[in-house]
């Protein structure tokens, strides 16, 4: 059984509520950080936990705080990035409905550290209960002198607001979010300048998403060296991970980054296998924007060590041989699943997410998807996986923000890895319509753009 | 005594040169001018904010400074990147640029049709300079491409869509130059457009401009459409006391004989409008006598405009005589003795205006 740091509470009835949370050891970080650290302290013990960002990127969380500028007389800011919409990746969502008190309490520790007065959770628009979960636990809060003017005499103030977002996921990027956030259109800022130095309304803000504000709890409970204990290498501490797809239990797990792969898939602690003995086809570790890595690639790195599941391990070898921990959405595909249907569903995703301010993303997704939909369809070219090989290379690296490799990526590494799929589909396109059950919404649902009236 | 600025130096191409901190990477190119200046599309130095977006302009930074000369994981766009003092870019010695740049320009024609024979923007389109430089003879896209009806966006100007690449430097234009929002991108993804805000027409008095900045031929001027080609046009340079205290009444006239076909801002080299004018001398002062014609227009002799705008040159010193110790060159076949049309004994630098056949028929000219 792993360590738990951030679930551990989360099987106590009622936790959700402030009087448990706070019976059971809530608030005692922020006690801990408010009174007796400052907030180099505070800093310092982030910076030695090793904490990497969890949203995706996993870059050093203490050092994204110490890049935040520190102009006179001009507001900073908290933005906690709620807008989870990674296909596949769920895990924020259960921290956020199950432990409100624990983000609450990592964004007060946090917003102390970094000197921000107001803080922002901006949430997934389709997350339409949540706010409300995270409403009454700000109010609780506040009630309790969490929040607000002098928080528990130490002289710090702050106030946490919920923004709900429009449903669109290029508002997870996070200069998209601080636009969004603005009230003007998602589309993402060129960097420079970083948000670190002008952000929300110009002003220095940091960005982090929900498990890794929640992480700041537990690092300032058992210390940062004690955090960085946990796990391996550059890849400290526990991570969430949301399992779905062919597992006989999906769901939300808790792990330290020191087990392998087939354990996290076979074992009953977590996905307890694949439903009816069948076998292992690929598996997506990290979100849908990763690359898809086939069984034997997953189980093995390029060193021919077993694959375990951190950061360092899932990069093995780079994109030829290994992928990405990402934010952490497991996927896993049994023998039976199609990889071309899969992978046109997810070029699909992307093009209607593309917010369409640079060429090659937004020309480039829906050149893409048009191509799978004709190889999925039975219309396919030989000469076509080529051409998709080439149009992701094009978007690839060359486009404002990350959504472009984000499109690119699943198309490259299903090529890479399963060319031959790709090739049955067009050299059998009658049983791969057959296979792919006749089904109506495998045609382009999107509506072509209409003529002006 | 002033204090002397630092100055960055920053190398493009192999060719270095000094520039104020703040400048980027494309604005140092152009200040060292000619091939090595990459092509924009969506930029626009008059225009706060452009630039960005339409990803022509990506360069490799080889080097990133002289404190840390680590290389950009990623090309950038130079219209947006400032340099650093030392800092190394490759634009059309790296081979990664170029074939990003053709991948863009794919990726651009995928929905703009290459139309240049009915279009009006034919001869001054950079989208129609890019694709000949990067593009290919056919295109790899072989699905339905989106179309639109025209729509009249005021009386003066017209927008054909189907030509949009969305570089937004209309709605940056509506938006800086004139006192209220008049259009902008409507839409998502692949389904962005430009609009108006519920089928309001473009009124402002500088709204003519966004035809000005368009560098394809989406927005049209509708005084001008379809009435005669750039080419056959002889641009002059004009001013009148304009009455719009913004207006800086300078512009370029666009003429046949006395007639004043079209009004347009001058432009520089890359495109760019020197200072924008008014829709007052844009659409509405189409006489000769309303301006005072400074000359003609420079036009780059590169550019299809400048084509029977014959202007006095410099032969080139003949040198082959000289190598060859003053023998002529041996000639296969002299042109002149089969064909009538090419006759080395007109100087067509002498013509005024565009040659007619009549200047070949004259008598005694041979």
């Amino acid at each position: 059984m792993g360590r738990k740091l951030l679930l551990d509470k989360a099987h106590i009835e009622g936790i959700r509520y402030y009087d448990v949370y706070r019976k059971n050891g809530g608030y005692a970080a922020a006690e801990k950080a408010l009174k007796s650290m400052t907030t180099d302290q505070v800093l310092d013990e982030v910076k030695k936990s090793g904490l990497r960002g969890r949203g995706g990127a996993g870059f050093p969380t203490g050092l994204k705080w110490s890049f935040i500028a520190k102009p006179e007389g001009v507001p900073r800011y908290l933005v906690c990035n709620a807008d989870e919409s990674e296909p596949g990746t769920f895990k924020d969502r259960y921290l956020m409905e199950f432990l409100p008190h624990l983000l609450i309490e990592g964004l007060l520790i946090s917003s102390y550290t970094l000197g921000a007065n107001s803080t922002y959770i901006y949430i997934r628009g389709e997350y339409a209960w949540i706010p409300d979960i995270l409403e009454e636990a700000i109010a609780e809060a506040k009630k309790n002198g969490w929040l607000g003017k002098n928080i528990q005499g130490t002289g710090f103030d702050l106030e946490i607001y919920v923004q709900r977002g429009g449903g669109a996921y290029i508002c997870g990027e996070e200069t998209a979010l601080i636009e969004s956030l603005e009230g003007k259109r998602g589309n993402p800022r060129l960097k420079p300048p970083f948000p670190a130095v002008k952000g929300l309304w110009q002003s220095p803000t940091v960005v982090n998403n929900v498990e890794t504000l929640a992480a700041v709890v537990p690092i300032i409970n058992i210390g940062g060296e004690e955090y960085a204990k946990i796990g391996v290498g550059k890849s400290t501490g526990t991570k969430l991970i949301s399992a779905c797809g062919n597992i006989n239990k999906p769901g939300v797990y808790e792990i330290d980054m020191t087990i392998s792969v087939e354990e996290f898939i076979y074992s009953e602690e977590y996905c307890g296998g694949i439903p009816n003995g069948k076998r292992l086809k690929a598996c997506i570790p990290g979100g849908s924007s990763v690359p898809i890595l086939p069984a034997n690639l997953l189980l093995t790195t390029a060193k021919g060590e077993k694959r375990m599941m951190n950061y360092e391990s899932l990069n093995d070898g780079g994109f030829a041989t290994g992928t990405m921990m990402g934010s952490g959405g497991f996927i896993v595909l049994d023998e039976d699943q199609c990889v071309v249907r899969h992978t046109l569903s997810l070029a699909r995703f992307y093009h209607h997410e593309s917010c369409g301010q640079c060429s090659p993303c937004r020309e480039g997704t829906g050149w893409m998807k048009r191509v799978l939909l004709n190889i999925e369809n039975g219309k396919g070219k030989m000469s076509d996986i080529d051409l998709l090989w080439d149009i992701q290379r094009k978007i690839e690296g060359n486009t404002i923000c990350p959504l472009g490799d984000a499109a690119a990526w699943p198309v490259a590494a299903a090529i890479r890895h399963f060319r031959d799929e790709f090739e049955w589909h067009i050299t059998h396109p009658e049983e791969a319509l057959k296979r792919n059950f006749g089904l109506a919404h495998y045609a382009d649902p999107l509506p072509v753009p209409q003529p002006v009236a | 005594m002033a204090e002397e600025k630092k100055l960055f130096k920053v190398t493009i191409d192999n060719i270095s040169v000094e520039v104020e901190p703040g400048t980027t990477i494309l604005n140092a190119a152009r200040q060292i001018g000619g091939d090595i200046v990459p092509p924009a599309m969506c930029y626009y130095s008059k225009l706060q904010g452009s630039g960005g977006k339409c990803r022509t302009c990506l360069v490799k930074v080889s080097k990133g400074s002289e404190a840390d000369p680590r290389p950009m994981p990623k090309l950038v766009a130079s219209c947006r990147t400032t340099v650093m003092d030392g800092m190394e870019v490759a634009n059309i010695t790296s081979p990664e640029v170029i074939e990003a740049r053709k991948g863009v320009v794919e990726i651009l024609l995928l929905n703009h049709p290459l139309d240049c024979p009915i279009c009006d923007q034919a001869g001054e389109c950079h989208l129609q300079d890019l694709s000949y430089e990067h593009g290919v003879s056919a295109t790899r896209y072989e699905f339905k491409r989106r179309t639109f009806d025209k729509v009249d966006l005021g009386d003066k100007i017209q927008l054909h869509m189907t030509r949009c690449i969305l570089c937004y430097r209309c709605v940056f234009t509506a938006d800086q130059l004139t006192e209220k929002r008049e259009h902008g991108v409507l839409g998502r993804g692949e389904h962005a457009e430009i609009g108006t805000y519920i089928k309001e027409s473009l009124d402002n008095d500088f709204i003519g401009n966004v035809i000005d900045v368009c560098p394809v031929g989406a927005l049209t001027d509708k005084t001008f459409r379809f009435k005669n080609r750039v080419w056959f046009l002889k641009p002059v340079d004009a001013h009148r006391n304009c009455e719009n205290p913004k207006c800086c009444g300078k512009t370029t006239l666009w003429m046949r004989g006395e007639e004043v076909f079209r009004v347009t801002a001058r432009k520089d080299v890359y495109g760019e409008v020197e200072a924008f004018i008014c829709d007052t001398c844009r659409f509405d002062k189409k006489e000769a006598k309303d301006w005072v014609v400074e000359g003609p227009r420079n036009i780059s002799r590169s550019s299809v405009i400048s084509q029977n705008h014959y202007v006095k040159t410099v032969k080139p010193q003949e040198t082959i005589e000289k190598v060859l110790d003053g023998r002529k060159p041996k000639l296969l076949m002299d042109i002149h003795t089969v064909s009538e049309v090419n006759r080395p004994g007109i100087d067509l630098s002498q013509i005024e205006g565009p040659a007619h056949s009549d200047d070949f028929n004259k008598k005694g000219v041979q």
